[in-house]
């Protein structure tokens, strides 16, 4: 058993969460690991890794004037993970088109299916309201090799969404 | 030949700024040696500078001929290396044998010329592009003490691939 948790964390978007949240858990003691923060539809939400002897309970209790003042909602979660674990993505696909639903399900299921383990992925809906548009950008590992993930994209891209497959040649010098 | 040691950020010896070499002699042959072989070791294997192996001389070596379907000069060694020219600008992952664990975005030309010694003293003119300019580029900026950490860009601002603004 090692002493991380997973600490997520969603509020209203206004300044000061993370100045104030990681403040509070540096003065319990805590350690920080990776992290994920960013805005959400008007939300702001954190993925963060903190290592702590101390239990959830004792956490909880630290943030709670931040998360009270701030009106944020919180949890946290005992998790097995160490640093130093980052998978190096080969490639990236970027997702678009007009905005209807299936189209995360059908992408990544195809995805799946092609041996593609994804690492990382963003989107957001834009456009108007009228006509919204949806945009997905997903990095990961082609574990079946590539031409099984080329095969993938041309059956999503018969789905009637731009599709565009780039191999991520990480160059390290 | 031997395998040198890797300098890891953040020892700050990788923040200075490298001498140029004035003696082609033996022990700069015998160095260019060993060097080649830390860099082949190492992985990703493509690149490595002087200062990476706590030798703070203007010399790098870049090989990215083991990559497949790219435009390469093969092995080059490059002393005391000046860029001379740079062209059109392109988002790429980097990642670091002295920064291990990471890998992060940076603009790199993708087009360069640039003139270096080679390991006899010659003075050689190059012209590279995408992952070997890439490479270059990584590689000289060592040798002026800067990181690929010292230009990192956002991983969201490739969200649209450049050739889609281009057309």
């Amino acid at each position: 058993m090692n002493d991380w948790k997973m600490l997520t964390l969603v509020g209203q978007d206004q300044p000061g969460i993370v100045a104030r949240i990681t403040t509070a858990l540096y003065e319990a003691g805590a350690q920080l690991g990776e992290a994920s923060m960013m805005r959400l539809g008007g939300n702001f939400t954190i993925m963060l890794m903190v290592k702590s002897g101390q239990s959830i309970e004792e956490l909880t209790q630290c943030l709670r004037p931040v998360v009270q003042d701030m009106n944020l909602t919180i949890s946290f979660q005992s998790i097995e993970a160490s640093l130093h674990q980052h998978e190096i993505p080969d490639s990236i696909i970027t997702v678009y088109g007009a905005d209807r639903p299936g189209i995360v399900a059908k992408t990544t299921t195809a995805l799946l299916e092609a041996g593609y383990n994804i690492t990382d992925l963003d989107s957001d809906v834009a456009g108007s309201e009228a006509e919204p548009i949806y945009i997905m950008q997903i990095e990961g590992i082609a574990t079946q090799g590539m031409a099984a993930v080329e095969k993938a994209v041309e059956q999503i891209k018969a789905d009637g969404v731009n599709v565009d497959l780039a191999p991520l040649d990480v160059m390290i010098g | 030949m031997a395998i040198l040691d890797i300098l890891k950020y953040p020892d700050e010896a990788l923040k200075q700024v490298s001498e140029p070499v004035e003696l082609f002699d033996e022990q700069l042959q015998n160095f260019l040696v060993d060097l080649e072989e830390t860099m082949r070791a190492g992985p990703g294997g493509v690149g490595i500078a002087a200062p990476q192996v706590g030798y703070f001389k203007r010399i790098a070596i870049v090989d990215v001929s083991s990559k497949p379907k790219i435009k390469h000069n093969g092995c080059m060694i490059l002393i005391n290396p000046e860029i001379k020219t740079w062209e059109g600008m392109k988002i790429g992952r980097e990642g670091c044998m002295s920064v291990p664990d990471y890998t992060g975005n940076v603009i790199r030309a993708e087009k360069i010329t640039l003139q270096a010694c080679n390991a006899q003293g010659e003075v050689i003119d190059y012209e590279c592009t995408g992952y070997e300019a890439r490479a270059v580029q990584h590689e000289l900026d060592h040798l002026d003490g800067l990181l690929f950490l010292d230009r990192l860009v956002s991983r969201r601002t490739d969200l649209f691939k450049r050739k889609v603004y281009k057309k």
